[in-house]
């Protein structure tokens, strides 16, 4: 466990903002049964956040960095998009590096990680938005899979690109009017959630972020599976509520619609996956 | 350091760990012939290289064939072939910031392909090895020796030294790696060769013994921290994005591009040294008539220099080892005596003669002149850059060509 890298210089205790000072002693360390339960006691792991007033994109991260089994051990590797104005506030070593290059990067501080620590678990986990994932990234996204790289990838999915103003994307559902498709998207939204099954992911679920506790467990599962077998895919419908005209209150909401019918919970997971669940479960783990 | 520059211990290939200095200088030496992909090879097995990812590009492909024997044989941690050349440096990017010393190749149509890569390993302070056999740059194909795609990297914020044959790779390759791991530089360097005629063709070449690798890197000492959760601060992103719409946040940005460039000029003392100076010279140290080139394009002019003397004319070269940083000082003092300067390249564009001419704008009366430009793989005779030459002295060709 690297928590130590949290514990406060007593030189510079006298200095420290008092943020800080709280992830030293409130945050959950060394505590994988840790969760969003925690979310109203414990010191969270995001530090205030930069998007939209009500973004569900908030919520997300609120609950996967609550879940995370080992954050002092976890690295983050973000893209470019709404996202990535939330790392800088993230108390985790985290990446931004290029826009869709989120995977190929991931992988190579995986496998350097696991030859410079091979009796440490240390879990990378890729967090980018559906513009970064699908489109622009989408080479990067399923090589990693093929290459069954052991790291868990996640999707912010606001079916379109929101940080540059809200144009089409290829999670766009067909016939929506964007920018870059004034006469309405002429095809279909693409089955990201498919595709990572065909190219090799061992453990995908879609779902909407409106229940915290079923995006810890699909978190939790999607980590312990990616340290022990291959990739895993978790795509999570975070409404852009700027772009499609919804107010600041209204993004649950509109994930509880998409709990009924596109984001209706889906989950898949191979043999082996099912078996370190299983085993996790027995733990008290998931 | 212990006896003979041995550094105590043994590296994670069981090497014994040396100095750069004993590695580079001092270990004895033994005569090998073999091509500029096997000097690679040779390069990374005695530079305690952790990982390294590869794609497919003539002429590179064989360096990056060696490379994985190397994994095979226990010389290299990490091996893999990636998806395409944008994905290979972002993949070397990963590995560099999780703590890894990572050598990559690449030609032409590759390197345009990962173009994006480059500007951020440079902001990231990555210190990554890139070795770049030059080719030339789609359209139409060609997989021939032509090394435009250097000028595409010249203002990416990267090192980049031009080796002139297989020997000087090889150590180009060792130093590349201790100069830009320097606590006070942590850039990129890109060791670039001619594709083909360094790659390809075969020569003596002296190495040191196989037992002995350059000290294991040591990423607590980037000047940066390393991703890997070991290191504080916790809350850490590489790198501070600092796209917040403030001035504070522009002023950030600038001083970081700055930085990069400044960490480059820093690199000057340790490549002199590394490298036995940034420049080289051949000839007649007061001659007028003055060749400066760098890689291949420096060994032709040596001959031409040779040629030049049976008719009575005093020549020097200057070869440029190294590009970023340009060494204008010493490039200045090499052609103090000039009266023309001949750029010859292997290139349509003439990179390095616009280096030259900024690099000498105002501060020197010679006159500048970039010939012959060979490109698309055509071949660089010496009698042509003495053809040329004389022609710019006003003489008389008599050379039957
Ligand atoms: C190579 C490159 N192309 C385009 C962009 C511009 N760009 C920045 S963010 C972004 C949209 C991101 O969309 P998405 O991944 O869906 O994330 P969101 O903002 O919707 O959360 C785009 C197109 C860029 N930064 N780099
Ligand atoms: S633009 Fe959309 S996705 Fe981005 S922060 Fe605002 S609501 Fe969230
Ligand atoms: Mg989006």
């Amino acid at each position: 466990m690297s928590f130590n890298i949290y514990k406060v210089n007593e030189e510079l205790r006298d200095f420290m903002p008092p943020e800080i000072l709280e992830l030293e002693e409130k945050a959950t360390w060394g505590n994988p049964k840790r969760g969003v339960m925690d979310l109203p006691y414990a010191k969270e792991l995001l530090e205030e956040h930069s998007l939209c007033a009500g973004c569900p994109e908030s919520d997300a991260f609120r609950y996967i960095l609550a879940s995370l089994p080992n954050p002092e051990d976890t690295i983050i590797v973000n893209s470019t998009g709404c996202t990535s104005l939330v790392f800088p506030h993230i108390a985790l070593h985290t990446v931004h590096s290029l826009f869709g290059n989120q995977n190929a990067v991931a992988s190579g501080i995986k496998r350097v990680l696991e030859y410079r620590f091979p009796n440490k678990v240390k879990d990378v986990v890729v967090l980018a938005g559906d513009g970064a994932t699908v489109d622009i990234g989408l080479d990067c996204t399923l090589q990693s899979f093929f290459r069954q790289e052991k790291i868990t990838t996640i999707c912010y999915d606001n079916e379109v690109y929101a940080n540059t103003g809200g144009q089409e994307s290829g999670l766009t559902v067909k016939g929506h009017v964007f920018k870059m498709a004034p006469k309405g998207k002429q095809w279909d939204k693409v089955p990201m959630w498919q595709l990572a099954i065909d190219s090799g992911c061992h453990y995908v679920v879609r779902m909407t972020v409106s229940s915290p506790r079923r995006v810890e467990q699909a978190v939790k599962k999607a980590i312990y599976v990616a340290r022990e077998v291959g990739p895993t895919y978790i795509h999570l419908y975070t409404p852009c509520i700027l772009e499609i005209g919804r107010n600041s209150d209204e993004g649950l909401e509109e994930m509880k619609l998409g709990d009924k019918e596109r984001f209706a919970f889906f989950e898949y997971m191979t043999p082996q996956a099912e078996e370190v669940i299983k085993r996790k479960k027995e733990e008290g783990l998931i | 350091m212990g006896n003979n520059g041995v550094y105590s211990g043994v590296n994670k290939s069981g090497q014994k760990i040396v100095s750069p200095d004993y590695l580079l200088f001092e270990a004895p030496r033994e005569k090998v012939f073999m091509t500029g992909s096997e000097a690679v090879k040779e390069a990374v097995r005695r530079a305690s290289v952790d990982a390294s990812v590869s794609y497919p590009i003539t002429p590179q492909s064989e360096a990056a064939h060696l490379i994985g024997e190397l994994w095979v044989e226990g010389y290299v941690g990490v091996y893999f072939r990636g998806e395409s050349e944008f994905g290979v440096m972002s993949e070397v990017a990963g590995c560099s910031m999780a703590g890894a010393r990572i050598i990559t190749t690449t030609s032409g149509p590759g390197t345009l392909r990962a173009m994006e890569n480059f500007p951020m390993w440079a902001g990231s302070r990555l210190p990554i090895q890139l070795v770049l056999m030059a080719r030339g740059v789609n359209s139409p194909l060609s997989i021939q020796p032509d090394n435009l795609e250097i000028s595409f990297l010249l203002d990416t914020g990267v090192m980049i030294w031009h080796a002139e044959n297989a020997q000087e790779l090889f150590d180009m390759i060792l130093a590349g790696f201790v100069v830009a791991e320097k606590t006070d530089v942590h850039v990129p360097i890109i060791t670039a060769i001619d594709g083909f005629f360094i790659s390809h063709t075969r020569e003596s070449i002296m190495i040191p013994p196989e037992d002995i690798a350059l000290p294991p890197y040591n990423p607590y000492m980037s000047p940066t921290p390393i991703i890997d959760a070991e290191i504080a601060p916790g809350r850490y992103i590489k790198d501070p994005f600092v796209m917040k719409s403030n001035y504070i946040s522009y002023a950030t940005h600038a001083s970081w591009q700055w930085e990069v460039r400044a960490a480059i000029e820093r690199s000057r003392p340790y490549a002199k040294h590394y490298l036995r100076g940034l420049v080289e010279e051949y000839g007649d140290p007061e001659a007028e008539l003055v060749f400066v080139a760098s890689g291949t394009a420096a060994s032709q002019a040596k001959e031409a220099t040779r040629l030049l003397l049976d008719e009575g004319i005093k020549a020097k070269v200057v070869k440029v080892k190294s590009i970023r940083p340009f060494p204008h000082q010493e490039l200045l003092e090499a052609t103090k005596t000039a009266k023309y300067i001949i750029v010859p390249e292997f290139n349509i564009i003439g990179w390095l003669e616009r280096e030259v001419r900024a690099a000498f704008y105002g501060k020197s009366n010679a006159t500048i002149i970039g010939t012959p430009r060979v490109a698309g793989g055509m071949t660089m005779p010496p009698e042509i850059i003495y053809r040329d030459a004389l022609k710019v002295l006003g003489k008389e060709v008599s050379y039957v060509l």
